[in-house]
């Protein structure tokens, strides 16, 4: 598979979130509104890109009947970068984020891709697959995010959208909103597909 | 197998080394700039509470317990004091709501001299979006502004009190509302030693 299908596959055919439903929890806790899921996107991704380099630069180094606690020590780590520089540098976000920064150490989508790829490939495929699986990612997080946004509080990155007279439909920012907007985009996409082929 | 053994051991000690190594760089890095992001936060709750000041309340401070938590350590409540010309102007102080509706909610009360509420602030809650969140809303903490232990009845209003509930919300206005009034309380049994000169700069 040449590098370019590796870094669309991730954002389309594989996306995590619509297609693969990995990593559900950061997915419908921190998508109130499209900031919050864009920086939550994002730093996962930052996670995603340096946990694949660093797994697939020593993946022959590392006997399998310990991968998986290597893999988790090398992905804390980066988290914890993640952590600490968010704190330092974009404190309103880090703590909008809250706990779930620290629970991208459990997202199954970044030990997936360690174990089902990174740890098989050389570091640019590595590299290049994290891109696109976290830009995919981000993308579903993002969009997620906008259509809560958008119903739950009728605004858009925090501009309103549709004037005062307008009735924000609370559920959508509650829990139950995340469940409804994902299995509406789903079904829609689902659509989208059957449709084209 | 002894071999194999230990390959396991030095693989995963020289990870586990590398990933410290990495950590403590980036947290030397990031010391600083976090430390001073705590403290804007602070001083910008600081600000919304007390009345103009011309030192930083941050570092004028006393700290006296209340009482013990659940484990039996004693509970710190620190004393915030602003000044003007060396007056003290007004005193800062934390209160935590734990009868919230869903977690602890932190509140920063400013006084005035007289006692009275110059303005609240909340800190950090977990309430449901839209509803108990309207705590956040100008409208509902202005409702404390001018109040204190003598010139008001605290409770809310559905409670036979003088303090305007949310609509929808009536348990987190009711928490912070007790967790205001226990708060002027330990300031007035206090009031001495918060105000006394030097405390512990």
């Amino acid at each position: 598979m040449s590098l370019g299908k590796e870094f669309i596959k991730g954002i389309w055919k594989e996306n995590a979130v619509f297609k693969l439903l990995l990593g559900m929890c950061p997915v419908l806790a921190v998508t109130t509104s499209a900031e919050n899921g864009l920086g939550m996107g994002l730093a996962s991704t930052f996670v995603l890109v340096c946990s694949n380099i660093v797994v697939a630069l020593l993946r022959k180094l590392i006997p399998s009947k310990v991968r998986i606690p290597a893999f988790i020590i090398i992905i804390a780590t980066f988290v914890t970068v993640v952590q600490l520089s968010m704190e330092a540098w974009v404190y309103d976000l880090y703590q909008a984020l809250g706990i779930f920064i620290p629970l991208i150490v459990v997202n199954c989508l970044i030990l997936g891709r360690a174990e089902a790829f990174a740890s098989k490939r050389p570091v640019l495929d590595a590299a290049v697959d994290g891109i696109g699986m976290g830009l995919g990612f981000t993308l579903a997080l993002f969009i997620l995010g906008a259509v809560r946004e958008i119903f739950g509080a009728g605004e858009l990155l925090g501009f309103a959208l549709f004037g005062a007279g307008y009735q924000p439909i609370l559920l959508m920012i509650l829990p139950p909103g995340a469940f409804i907007s994902l299995g509406l985009l789903l079904a829609a996409m689902n659509k989208f597909e059957a449709r084209k082929s | 197998m002894m071999k194999d053994m230990s390959r396991l051991l030095i693989t995963l000690t020289l990870i586990a080394a590398g990933a410290g190594l990495v950590l403590s760089l980036v947290e030397s890095v990031t010391r600083e700039p976090i430390k001073e992001q705590r403290r804007l936060q602070m001083l910008k709750a600081l600000s919304a509470v007390l009345p103009e000041f011309d030192n930083s309340p941050d570092t004028d401070i006393v700290s006296l317990e209340n009482g013990a938590d659940k484990k039996g350590n004693p509970v710190e409540v620190i004393f915030y004091r602003a000044r003007k010309d060396g007056e003290i102007v007004g005193t800062a102080f934390n209160v935590v709501a734990p009868d919230g509706y869903s977690g602890n909610i932190a509140v920063m009360v400013g006084l005035k001299p007289d006692q009275s509420v110059n303005a609240i602030e909340i800190l950090a809650h977990a309430e449901t979006p839209g509803l108990g969140s309207k705590i956040e809303d100008p409208l509902f903490k202005d409702i404390f502004k001018g109040k204190s232990l003598d010139n008001a009845d605290w409770r809310v209003k559905k409670d036979g009190g003088e303090f305007d509930q949310i609509t929808g919300a009536t348990i987190s206005p009711r928490a912070i509302v007790g967790a205001v009034k226990k708060g002027l309380e330990f300031y007035r049994e206090n009031r001495q030693k918060i105000l006394a000169e030097g405390g512990q700069q």
